[in-house]
């Protein structure tokens, strides 16, 4: 199963299904990440973690531990 | 005819600018009941009212980006609305930033209630060349639309005379979205079984909330078993044939209707030039440069509001204003009116001496405020808690905890009070509750004095009180975020990085006298009361049999106090009353450490770093006791300044003893095992204090590295709110 955590800086990537439940998953659903949506990842913060990626037209900030639970397409 | 209006919108939507936009100075600022959120409210300003002769009340929501029922700012904003029931929702959404905030639009035009949406950041949405559709925009939401420039003032009166009429009317918006077939059955199934008796503007809401399993709205509505689990059947069969859970097909589907939406009514001039964000970003948060212009802004920050002028101003109300003008001037009136003695005392020595202290840190406290404020309307706050999280989570704070933890190197008190930028409740108490531990400008007189007296002014004393300090807030870190009370309420860390842009002076200087006046207000109470106690126990004592005043700090009520528990200080290597009096005493405030061992010994006034008494201190302490002294009074509760700003962004009467508690249980067990392994290492003395020195050091080994019984770095349980 492919990530968002394992997608490449600077890729444009989609996402095919969320998992987890409660909480995490609906912040992130709510922060605009639903199926079928593409997001690119625009870097790395400095110390390895958290990502920063561009979805509906906003940055967002999204640590890798979360990031696991995004799968792509 | 009073309406009452609340203003919703997501963080970052420029809701703070258009609320007081709109209220102006007519704002009373709170907390919503029984949690640590901040509620506004305000009258709205008669100049833009176009001559309405209505009285307007406005509430400030917090920013909020869904009505789910998982954070704290959701849950205050949602019962507001469902309880509180206002004339009419003015929904502020961000027109550079349309799908996201829109989404919140969606749940808020099913609640029943009439919404104005009012569309800030126009004057951006046009400099990038988009176009927006405004009149379309409110055709697909069902409800007005309205654009304004929240930052210039331009459309606010628009906003509130349409919120006016809309209130006035009660006419409910009227959402114009629809679910997929399956849902809509659903909904619609639940809408007959359980809210037929409903008014139908609100049905809808409740009904949705219900098909996504809302516990606190299926507790609202009182809904029985026998008609959940009927309800239940259809949601799990809808579940099924869509694949998904029930709030994720919901949000799904909102999102799929408002991206729609937005295509229809925003014409996007060009993609993929980049923005002005973008191209501070590249800088700013770049692999490589990033921390290097982190350290410098935050070298500013505590050179300007620490070092230079916060100190200067400081030093200048404490040592000119509180020194040399308002107590010989109350002195001498005093005097002149013939004032009892005692009453004298009480208000020069007590009060004034005893407020004047803590007021002494507001001019310092406004100056870091005001940058504080400009750094988070600016956005680059953001950026800090993205560049700072890694470090910062393995010990349970928030990026942003760096921040207040800077600051406490120089005061403790606005160290403590610029935790507020931190979102997560739990990452904030974390943060105030070991902030105190970095030392502070005035416990360095306090090393200074065993330094020079007991080691010679050895250069290695000051810096391990800061390597004290930092592993004290790294191992607190680690045990508290393991234990049951920090481990609920866990929020993922989802942080939006908003677009930068340059905040008004007035909204700066706005949220700056705000958060300084609420510890000014502080001080007026808890802090007034605590002084007058010392004041009290200082000064008075029984001598020859009888109470009253005492000359002498040693026959005070202070030194039986003292005297009676230092016993509780033998472990520690410094037993003594005189020890046991200076430590209370620093509570007023820690430099007075030194001065108390000065009066004890009878020196009428000694130098900062005490050097008058080093004599005498030597001849007291061994360097053992000595360091373990240091190390408790650098560890334990802070001064009444800093438990006052604890206690304000606590705002729990429990959260305050539960903080100032554990400082001073750690600081004494720390102590006890620095005094007893110095005894053991280095004079090889051995007893039952080494043997509860190496238990105590068992138990915190133990409990940094035990397996965390709530594991809350992923969270897969809902929390309960």
């Amino acid at each position: 199963m492919k990530t968002l955590r394992d997608a490449q800086v600077g890729s444009t990537v989609t996402v095919k299904k969320l998992h987890g439940e409660g909480a995490v998953k609906r912040r992130i659903m709510d922060m605009g990440i639903t199926k079928g949506i593409d997001v690119y990842i625009r870097k790395v913060a400095p110390l390895g973690d958290p990502v920063e990626v561009t979805v509906r037209g906003y940055e967002l900030s999204v640590r890798k531990a979360d990031a696991e639970m995004i799968e792509l397409q | 005819m009073r309406i009452r209006m609340a203003l919703a919108g997501n963080p970052n939507s420029g809701k703070t600018t258009l609320f007081n936009a709109l209220t102006g100075s007519n704002q009373f600022v709170g907390n919503w009941p029984g949690v640590t959120v901040e509620k506004k409210t305000g009258k709205i300003k008669s100049s833009i009212k176009k001559g309405k002769d209505v009285e307007a009340e406005l509430t400030d929501l917090p920013g909020i980006y869904s009505l789910s029922p998982y954070t704290l700012e959701e849950v205050v904003a949602r019962n507001f609305i469902l309880d509180e029931k206002p004339d009419v929702i003015i929904n502020i959404i961000d027109g550079s930033n349309l799908e996201r905030n829109l989404y919140l639009t969606t749940q808020l035009t099913e609640l029943g209630l009439p919404v104005v949406v009012a569309v800030n950041m126009m004057d951006v949405v046009r400099k990038n060349g988009d176009t927006l559709d405004t009149a379309k925009l409110s055709e697909e939401l069902g409800c007005r639309c309205i654009e304004i420039s929240a930052l210039k003032g331009d459309g606010i009166e628009d906003v509130v005379e349409a919120a006016i009429e809309e209130g006035s009317a009660g006419n409910p918006a009227v959402p114009k979205h629809e679910f997929s077939g399956s849902v809509e059955h659903t909904i619609a199934h639940i809408e007959e079984a359980v809210l037929h008796d409903f008014p139908e503007a609100s049905q809808r809401f409740y009904a949705v909330k219900l098909f996504e399993k809302d516990e606190d709205i299926r507790k609202k509505l009182n809904v029985d078993e026998a008609t959940w689990n009927h309800i239940s059947g259809d949601i799990a069969a809808c579940e099924k044939e869509m694949d998904d859970d029930a709030e994720s097909i919901i949000t799904n589907e909102r999102y799929i209707f408002v991206a729609g939406v937005a295509g229809a009514c925003l014409t996007k001039k060009g993609k993929g030039q980049l923005t002005t964000t973008d191209k501070i970003d590249r800088v700013v948060t770049n692999r490589w440069l990033a921390l290097p212009i982190f350290a410098v802004i935050m070298f500013l920050v505590y050179y300007i509001s620490v070092t230079t002028i916060g100190t200067i101003v400081t030093d200048w109300t404490n040592d000119v204003l509180f020194g040399d003008i308002i107590p010989p001037a109350v002195d001498g009136w005093l005097t002149d009116i013939g004032c009892v003695e005692w009453l004298h005392s009480l208000i020069v020595d007590g009060i004034i001496a005893g407020v004047g202290a803590v007021l002494g840190f507001v001019p310092q406290m406004l100056v870091l405020f005001l940058m504080l404020a400009f750094l988070e309307s600016c956005g680059y706050m953001a950026r800090v808690a993205f560049i700072m999280d890694r470090i910062f989570r393995r010990f349970g704070l928030s990026g942003k905890s760096f921040i207040p933890m800077l600051i406490g190197s120089g005061c403790g008190v606005p160290g403590v009070m610029a935790s507020r930028t931190i979102e997560s409740e739990r990452d904030r108490r974390m943060t105030v509750m070991t902030t105190t531990f970095v030392p502070c400008g005035a416990k360095l007189p306090i090393i200074a004095l065993i330094a020079g007296a007991l080691f010679h002014g050895a250069w290695w004393v000051a810096p391990s009180c800061y390597f004290v300090g930092v592993a004290a807030i790294v191992i607190s870190g680690i045990i508290l975020k393991k234990t049951k009370m920090f481990s609920g309420d866990p929020a993922p860390f989802v942080m939006e990085l908003p677009a930068y842009h340059l905040p008004t002076l007035g909204n700066v200087l706005r949220s700056m006298w705000e958060r300084g006046w609420s510890f000014i207000k502080k001080a007026g109470t808890i802090i007034l009361l605590s002084t007058i106690f010392i004041w009290f126990v200082s000064n008075y004592g029984f001598v020859d049999g009888h109470f009253g005043r005492v000359e002498d700090l040693s026959d005070g009520l202070l030194a039986s106090i003292g005297s009676a528990i230092a016993w509780i200080f033998i472990p520690l290597g410094f037993g003594t009353w005189k020890a046991a009096v200076a430590a209370i005493t620093g509570l007023v405030a820690k430099e007075n450490v030194v001065g108390t061992f000065g009066i004890l010994y009878g020196f009428a006034e000694v130098a900062e770093d005490g050097q008058e008494i080093w004599t005498n201190v030597a001849a007291d302490f061994a360097t053992s006791g000595a360091y373990a002294f240091l190390v408790f009074n650098l560890l334990c509760a802070p001064c009444f300044a800093a438990i006052g700003a604890i206690k304000r962004e606590m705002n729990s009467a429990k959260w305050t003893w539960f903080a100032i508690g554990y400082q001073t249980i750690f600081a004494y067990c720390i102590s006890l095992i620095v005094y007893q392994l110095w005894e053991l290492f280095a004079f090889g003395n051995f007893g039952v204090g080494t043997v509860v020195a190496f238990i105590l050091l068992a138990v915190f080994i133990y409990l940094l590295f035990r397996k965390p019984k709530y594991d809350n770095s992923r969270l897969t349980i809902a929390p309960e709110v």
